[in-house]
């Protein structure tokens, strides 16, 4: 077999980024990690991503891939060993159905909580009320959202594992709370894999880049 | 009885380029389905709401009493439970990539420069949508030589992913076209587009489907009313 080449452009604290990580280590694929500081984009990432200009890009064999869900799909189908998505087509829509619930409702309303204020601010906690509901819905006789291994909305949702906490310490204000038990375990269960074990980002150091965007947000007043 | 025997029922709305994805892969793929047309200002259907309940939203495909929402997530589906030919995704990982990529990018960055130069608000913003539109289609165009080889589609001979995720905003496309006067696919920037425009509103799968411009210019007109005037939802 030829020798495979597979970069990832990403940076040290990217959500989208780390669930990729997660998916090449899932795998046993080897990658070279390429950390970008977006204040600062190289020419290397702007080459491989025109369209956004965003991380992570995944360049296999010198072909780049953008999008972290276009990417994980790619992997699933180029190295077929701990498959992230299931064989059964009804299995799979529903995997792809919550990878994107994660990343077009749950995390921007989520998100909005944290980075809004006043009104927007009680506009976006409500959506993110609505939405952890729905999500603890799923959850419901499942270990994780694959069932009994982690799949590809298991991977979407990650960045609950070892940001929420993050967030919550920031903020005072406990988002994913006692109402969603089948959540919070959830995110135990995900924090202590070995790919998540291994591979989540400091949790000071996210505080203190959390901590200084939201003073940056909420300027005391 | 066989998956691919079961009914199949698609819950949307005329005018949506999302539920067009849906019947546009089941129409390829030559599947009989009952149509289920939401009411458009009364209110979303029980039916509805009780198949897609995270997020309220057409297209739904109810296949033996089992939803599965979100249009491209529909359209992948279809390729898979009826899988013989032809094929709607391609079969390369680097090429299904690239059109999973360009689809998101459709929806999520170019769709809503549409939007902005049918019912444009300022000047300064009609044409920095344009100039976003115009970019989108030169990235189009280009994918469309790559992948068609000289052929009609984007799929080649057949029509693909990447010819039903564009192809279902060509009624819009017309639409701003319209309303803006100004032509966004040309024979000076997009000649192989402006050619597949043509082939793909034609083909038997799209025909059918293809909503007509009036209609969704008026449509478009309403939708933008009611949007002003709608309180805030949570």
């Amino acid at each position: 077999m030829a020798a495979e080449e597979v970069k990832l452009l990403k940076t040290w604290s990217s959500r989208f980024g780390l669930r990729v990580v997660w998916a090449l280590k899932l795998k046993g694929i080897q990658y070279d990690a390429i950390d970008e500081d977006l204040s600062n984009k190289s020419a290397l990432l702007l080459q491989y991503n025109p369209v956004y200009k965003k991380v992570p890009v995944l360049v296999h064999n010198g072909k780049p891939i953008s999008e972290s869900l276009v990417i994980l799909e790619y992997i699933d189908e180029t190295w077929k060993q701990n498959p992230i998505l299931p064989e059964d087509p009804l299995e799979k829509a529903r995997e792809r159905f919550w990878a994107k619930f994660n990343d077009e409702k749950l995390l921007p309303s989520i998100w909005g909580a944290f980075t809004k204020e006043g009104k927007e601010r009680e506009e976006a906690i409500a959506a993110a009320v609505e939405n952890l509901k729905f999500v603890e819905e799923e959850l419901k006789g499942k270990k994780f959202f694959g069932g009994e291994k982690i799949g590809l909305a298991d991977l979407a949702f990650g960045w609950l594992a070892y940001l929420i906490c993050v967030f919550d310490e920031v903020t005072g204000f406990k988002i994913v709370d006692e109402r969603y038990p089948l959540l919070l375990a959830w995110m135990q269960e995900f924090s202590q894999l070995p790919i998540a074990k291994d591979n989540c980002p400091p949790h000071d150091k996210l505080v203190i880049k959390y901590q200084a965007l939201y003073e940056k947000l909420h300027p005391a007043k | 009885m066989e998956r691919s025997d079961e009914k199949v029922k698609v819950v949307g709305t005329w005018s949506s380029q999302f539920v067009m994805r849906a019947r546009i892969a089941l129409n390829i793929k030559s599947v009989s389905y009952e149509f289920h047309q939401e009411r458009l200002w009364e209110g979303k259907s029980e039916l509805l709401l009780r198949s897609n309940p995270a997020q309220k939203k057409v297209p739904v495909l109810i296949h033996g009493g089992k939803p599965i929402c979100e249009s491209f997530n529909i359209v992948e589906y279809v390729d898979e439970v009826w899988s013989s030919a032809p094929s709607i995704l391609p079969s390369d990982p680097k090429e299904r990539a690239t059109a999973r990529f360009l689809a998101a990018y459709l929806d999520e960055k170019w769709f809503p420069s549409m939007r902005t130069v049918g019912y444009p608000q300022g000047e300064d913003a009609r044409k920095a949508a344009i100039a976003q539109l115009e970019k989108g289609l030169v990235l189009l165009e280009e994918a469309f030589v790559n992948y068609s080889k000289g052929k009609s589609f984007f799929g080649g001979d057949q029509i693909g992913y990447l010819d039903i995720a564009f192809g279902s905003y060509l009624g819009w496309l017309r639409v701003a076209e319209k309303m803006s006067e100004i032509k966004l696919l040309s024979e000076a920037k997009t000649p192989r587009l402006l050619q597949w425009a043509d082939s793909f509103s034609s083909h038997a799968a799209v025909k059918d489907v293809m909503p007509d411009t009036e209609k969704l210019a008026d449509f478009g007109v309403r939708a933008k009313i009611l949007k002003a005037t709608a309180t805030p939802k949570l």
